[in-house]
């Protein structure tokens, strides 16, 4: 409740500053301020022709793609990584090297192959989030446990009982906070991979508020992005994360 | 025979000498015995080497006449951190060796109730492993053990974690459940008082030579009393043999 009030007091601020900054005292040109009834209309003219939807299912869509896609890659290339000293001693660091790399820098790239398609957006997505979620696989099966390793041999654990009966749940409040940060790369991947690309889609939107010199409509599609990660980590992530550490009395 | 060990020698990469040196032992079937000794003397890798968690340099441990070379559920371990799993219920807990060994879900249910009553833990069953007291945990790592109705049963210091109270209720119940199952038991323990209070035969570890120093036969009967004199006596000479007084 607080935190609603908060809000509705910042918005509040913000349209007496447009009114005060733009319209009374004309400091500024209007396409150069956003104001909170402009960034409304712009959000009634996006809805009523269903474009708004479009764009945000369109992204949303491919984010899950993309994300679905890292996520396999990702947890099979830290499985490996696990399985071999070698492997962890020599490609984890060129890993963790890529990992550092803006996923914006992959957009050129995308485009020399697979040109302004869906497919070179999947692929930053690919990029932007596989790698980070390689390495939390890697450390998430380092940290399990040694004693509940050995207590299941000893129990009798063949290896692929030891790696579905105990690795996988041992580590399992890791691996989901790895999936999350993996999630939150995956879609800044897909904003980077959108914006330079010409796909329906939230980041192809904000451009064309550039474009047309709606600052209103930009600002819009930004809160939309900002509202569709935070749901999805707080609504999806938060939300299984809380249960898991309940469960076992972590929380 | 169950447990045969010959001139077992174990020794780290990073040391100059044997952490263990040329250990021999014979464990009958339905015997307990204890191994006793200070800290860092060698007990937790005897019992590594037996469980097949780590390979001897030298010398080899023979199961029922044949050698182990990796861990498996005719040589259950339990550990002085229970080693339960905190994503499953005490019951699931006490039943997850059944499963691995693919037993069928009528035969799981009866075992883990009939050893979960055994540890009287039968009521506490549904409850998660978070919920409970450290003695209970025990008591649960107990019961999942002894579902494995293993050849050998190896216990690391089972009882050390635990408060004093605790852990003298723990050793007599498992002395209870001994003698009503009869299960092989390997015990270690640093305690000499334990020792005695369980088990059949005493294997005294020399302090940092790796070596037994002598195996005490305790032909006193069970149930033991701590404060009886013989008890007493038996408890000290062993006590100055640990301590390395008296050699
Ligand atoms: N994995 C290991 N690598 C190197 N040294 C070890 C290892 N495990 C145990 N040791 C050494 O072996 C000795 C005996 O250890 P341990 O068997 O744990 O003793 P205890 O159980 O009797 O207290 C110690 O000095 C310890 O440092
Ligand atoms: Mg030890």
């Amino acid at each position: 409740m607080g935190f609603l009030l908060f809000l509705a007091l910042l918005v509040f601020a913000w349209q007496g500053l447009y009114w005060l900054g733009v319209e009374l005292l004309q400091w500024w040109k209007p396409y150069a301020l956003p104001s909170p009834l402009g960034v409304a209309k712009s959000f009634l003219d996006l809805c009523q022709d269903g474009r708004l939807f479009e764009a945000a299912g369109n992204s949303l869509l491919r984010g899950i793609a993309g994300y679905a896609l890292a996520l396999a890659i990702g947890m099979a290339l830290g499985i490996i990584i696990h399985q071999s000293k070698y492997l962890q001693k020599n490609l984890k660091p060129m890993v963790l090297g890529v990992q550092t790399l803006p996923s914006v820098c992959w957009v050129p790239f995308s485009i020399l192959w697979f040109g302004l398609t869906d497919q070179a957006i999947l692929f930053v997505v690919v990029m932007g989030s596989a790698f980070s979620v390689a390495i939390s696989v890697d450390n998430a099966i380092q940290n399990v446990q040694p004693i509940y390793t050995k207590a299941a041999l000893t129990l009798g654990a063949d290896k692929r009982q030891l790696y579905f009966y105990v690795i996988l749940p041992a580590c399992l409040p890791e691996l989901v906070a790895g999936m999350k940060q993996g999630w939150s790369f995956a879609w800044r991947a897909l904003m980077a991979g959108e914006v330079m690309t010409t796909s329906v889609g939230l980041g192809q939107t904000l451009i064309m508020g550039r474009d047309l010199a709606d600052i209103n409509q930009v600002m819009l599609v930004m809160v939309v992005i900002v509202l569709a990660g935070v749901i999805i980590d707080k609504c999806f992530f938060l939300a299984i994360e809380r249960r898991i550490l309940r469960k076992r009395g972590l929380l | 025979m169950a447990l045969v060990l010959e001139g077992l020698c174990k020794r780290f990469g990073n040391s100059e000498k044997d952490t263990l040196h040329k250990i021999d032992l014979k464990v009958e079937t339905g015997e307990f015995v204890c191994i006793v000794g200070t800290s860092g003397c060698g007990k937790s890798t005897l019992l590594n080497l037996v469980a097949g968690l780590e390979q001897p340099t030298q010398g080899r441990v023979l199961l029922d006449g044949e050698e182990v070379s990796k861990p498996g559920a005719d040589r259950t371990v339990m550990f002085q951190e229970h080693g339960l799993f905190p994503w499953l219920s005490v019951i699931d807990n006490v039943k997850f060796g059944m499963r691995l060994a693919g037993l069928p879900k009528e035969e799981q249910e009866k075992k883990a109730r009939h050893y979960l009553e055994m540890v009287r833990l039968w009521d506490y069953r549904d409850y998660p492993i978070h919920q409970i007291s450290g003695g209970m945990r025990q008591r649960t790592a107990l019961a999942r053990s002894l579902t494995m109705e293993s050849k050998v049963l190896l216990m690391d210091e089972p009882f050390s974690a635990l408060d004093k109270q605790t852990s003298n209720r723990l050793r007599e119940e498992l002395q209870r459940i001994w003698m009503e199952t009869k299960q092989t038991i390997l015990f270690i323990t640093h305690s000499v008082e334990e020792a005695v209070y369980l088990a059949d035969r005493i294997v005294v570890f020399a302090p940092d030579s790796g070596k037994v120093a002598e195996i005490v036969t305790v032909g006193l009967p069970r149930p033991r009393h701590v404060y009886a004199p013989e008890f007493v006596d038996l408890r000290h000479r062993i006590l100055e043999e640990v301590r390395g007084e008296a050699i």
